[in-house]
């Protein structure tokens, strides 16, 4: 009987199989359901050239294919064989916003997401995505190194 | 010009080359002339009796007509088409489609450009500030034309499998007139606007941005030839629309508003600074509107360089925008017509307005002392000078009476809009292109191929009846465009109807 939602942020890299590995540990004592949730990043701020303007759909279509193709589907395989109940869904707009708006809109009672990436120099600058969960998540989030 | 100096100043083998090349273009200029001239003249003919030609008469009464039919529509809907560029009313489900913002930006980077800096330093020197009066006025009005248009291009755009889209005055002439029965008249109309649009395409957004991008680079760094800057010009160019290297323009297309920003902010500087002359600067623009303020051309002079910077400069009416706007996500073409309005506002009432204020505030233009009026220069047909600068180098001295290192500034400006107005019209080009030759890739490449070719003609000849030529081919577009707008206005007053009213019941609704 699933109770929990935990809400995984997922790139899809190595560090987020490791991330993913533990909010599958943390489910299956806990009777959780994962909810993954892999964002490609977008601005409709963002200035394109006419021809990329023509193609957007098209384009948008290809990336939706290879993001559910390439990343989720072989999570969520990983997580059912597992025999965790799992979900999965794929966004467009900033990581952190979408997260946090998807952890509110599924009732999420935690978040994981890995610590990767925080280490460059743009993510020291501008922030990483654990550190803008940090401030702005609904549900307590962990973040994992 | 270049070519005197550069024939005199070359020694050896570089003589006999210029020598050949001036004999090239005098040759292709002969050619050219001779066979154009005729419907040049005839484009750019004026009235009967005065100097103002009547294609700018045909958009000012265009953009009137529209004004009028949709009941002030570019006043009533603005505060909508803020709400929608800001994405109050996007799906987030759409999130990852083309927004609102981003079809105006690239709708915009085709537009902003020389005329902004250049044409109006050239309307204010010959009609006086009062030209600005009616540039401003004309740009109001001109976003009525913008509305229509661009609803139209949404409207009809044709929508294939694989996502792409292809839309613009061409689809929506034949398909629009057609479903009015007119089939055979929106046929040929298509098929002249996308000849006029493929000339108007290799001229005016080609060959002479390439000409204007090359006198700006010898301006800084000195003459040499100017094969060179069109060779190298075209091998972005190519690397661009046919190596696929989005990158590059993507480049340019991040800079071009920044440039616009840093452009607007200067000017506010400079306006601010002169704060004191603010009153008085608006006091000439208005009473220079209808007295003339002594210049010669008066009160009518001060008109016709008013509506003529405003119709060279945002486009409204020659259709050209439609085809930028038409690949937008929305399920309600109108939304796209009230986004388009804000073109001509932010191209024309803003930008421009800035280079004149900053032209009049600075004094660049000789004041008699004793009269308080211009000085008027007899034999350059204009208000007299700092330094007797006319064009881009006017506006850089304005800018430079102020800010001394702005002129470097503007040099890059004027080259990056000059490449981003390149990039667009190689765009509208191709679509006219592909429309009357089908697409596919041969095809493709073929217009393309001969774009590269005119970068480089442009930058390195001097073609004057060329150049002419395909100005008029872009004032051609309004003529065919404007024609069929007449015919589809009523479907644009239905889809506005229906939109407002849905928008009023709640049916249509914001999503943040």
């Amino acid at each position: 009987m699933t109770t929990e939602t935990y809400v995984v942020a997922y790139e899809g890299d190595d560090d987020d199989s490791k991330t993913l590995d533990y909010a599958m540990a943390s489910a299956k004592k806990a009777g959780a359901k994962i909810y993954l949730v892999h964002i490609l990043e977008w601005s409709p701020y963002s200035f394109l050239t006419p021809t990329e303007i023509e193609e957007r759909t098209m384009r948008r279509k290809e990336e939706l294919a290879r993001a559910k193709e390439v990343i989720i589907d072989p999570a969520l395989a990983k997580v059912t064989a597992a025999g965790l109940e799992a979900e999965g869904v794929i966004k467009y707009g900033s990581v952190v916003e979408l997260v946090a708006e998807t952890a509110t809109s599924v009732g999420a009672s935690m978040i994981f997401v890995g610590r990767s990436g925080s280490n460059s120099i743009s993510s020291r600058v501008f922030g990483s995505v654990p550190l803008g969960l940090a401030q702005i998540a609904p549900v307590p989030t962990v973040i994992v190194p | 010009m270049n070519f005197k100096s550069a024939f005199l100043a070359a020694p050896g083998l570089a003589f006999l080359a210029s020598a050949a090349q001036a004999s090239i273009d005098e040759t292709i200029n002969t050619a050219v002339g001779a066979a154009t001239g005729p419907f040049v003249s005839f484009i750019f003919s004026p009235f009967p009796g005065t100097s103002f030609p009547w294609i700018v008469m045909w958009l000012v009464i265009a953009a009137t007509i529209f004004t009028l039919y949709f009941g002030f529509i570019q006043f009533r809907a603005f505060p909508h088409s803020i709400a929608l560029v800001a994405g109050k009313y996007s799906d987030p489900n759409d999130a990852g489609e083309v927004s609102h913002f981003q079809a105006l930006a690239t709708a915009l980077s085709g537009t902003v450009g020389l005329g902004n800096i250049a044409g109006v330093a050239v309307a204010v020197s010959i009609g006086g500030p009062g030209a600005t009066f009616w540039m401003i006025l004309a740009g109001l009005m001109g976003m009525a034309s913008k509305f229509t248009e661009c609803t139209l291009g949404v409207k009809y755009r044709n929508e294939y499998e694989n996502g792409t889209v292809s839309g613009g005055p061409m689809y929506y002439l034949s398909k629009g007139l057609s479903a009015q029965g007119k089939a055979g008249l929106g046929k040929v109309l298509a098929i002249l606007f996308s000849i006029f649009c493929v000339l108007g395409s290799l001229g005016g957004g080609n060959m002479f941005q390439a000409n204007q991008a090359h006198a700006q680079i010898t301006n800084i760094v000195g003459d040499y030839p100017g094969w060179i800057t069109g060779v190298i010009f075209a091998a972005i160019v190519f690397a661009v629309i046919v190596g696929g290297l989005q990158s590059i323009a993507q480049v340019t297309e991040k800079i071009v508003p920044l440039m616009a920003v840093i452009y607007c902010g200067a000017a506010l500087i400079i306006i601010l600074m002169n704060i004191d002359k603010l009153g008085w600067a608006f006091g000439q623009i208005f009473s220079g509107a209808f007295t003339g303020l002594g210049i010669a051309g008066g009160l009518v002079g001060a008109l016709i360089q008013g509506f003529k910077r405003a119709a060279f400069s945002n486009e409204a009416g020659v259709g050209s925008a439609a085809i930028a706007h038409s690949a937008v996500k929305t399920k309600e073409p109108i939304t796209e017509g009230f986004v388009s309005l804000l073109e001509p506002f932010i191209d024309t009432v803003v930008i421009c307005t800035m280079t004149a204020l900053v032209i009049v505030i600075t004094g660049v233009m000789t004041i008699d002392p004793d009269t308080g009026l211009y000085v008027w220069d007899e034999a350059a047909g204009r208000i007299a000078t700092v330094d007797n600068a006319s064009g881009v180098a006017l506006t850089s001295a304005a800018f430079g009476s102020t800010i001394s290192w702005f002129p470097f500034i503007l040099a890059i400006a004027v080259i990056l809009f000059a490449f981003s107005t390149m990039i667009s019209w190689s765009y509208y080009g191709l679509k006219a292109w592909t429309y009357m030759f089908g697409e596919g890739k041969s095809k493709e490449l073929t217009f393309k191929v001969i774009f590269c070719i005119f970068v480089v003609i442009g930058a390195a000849m001097n073609l004057g009846p060329v150049i002419d030529f395909s100005d008029a081919a872009i004032f051609a577009m309004a003529l065919v465009n404007i024609f069929g707008l007449y015919f589809l206005m009523p479907i644009v007053k239905a889809e506005l109807t229906s939109y407002l009213s849905r928008l009023k019941s709640g049916e249509i609704k914001k999503f943040a």
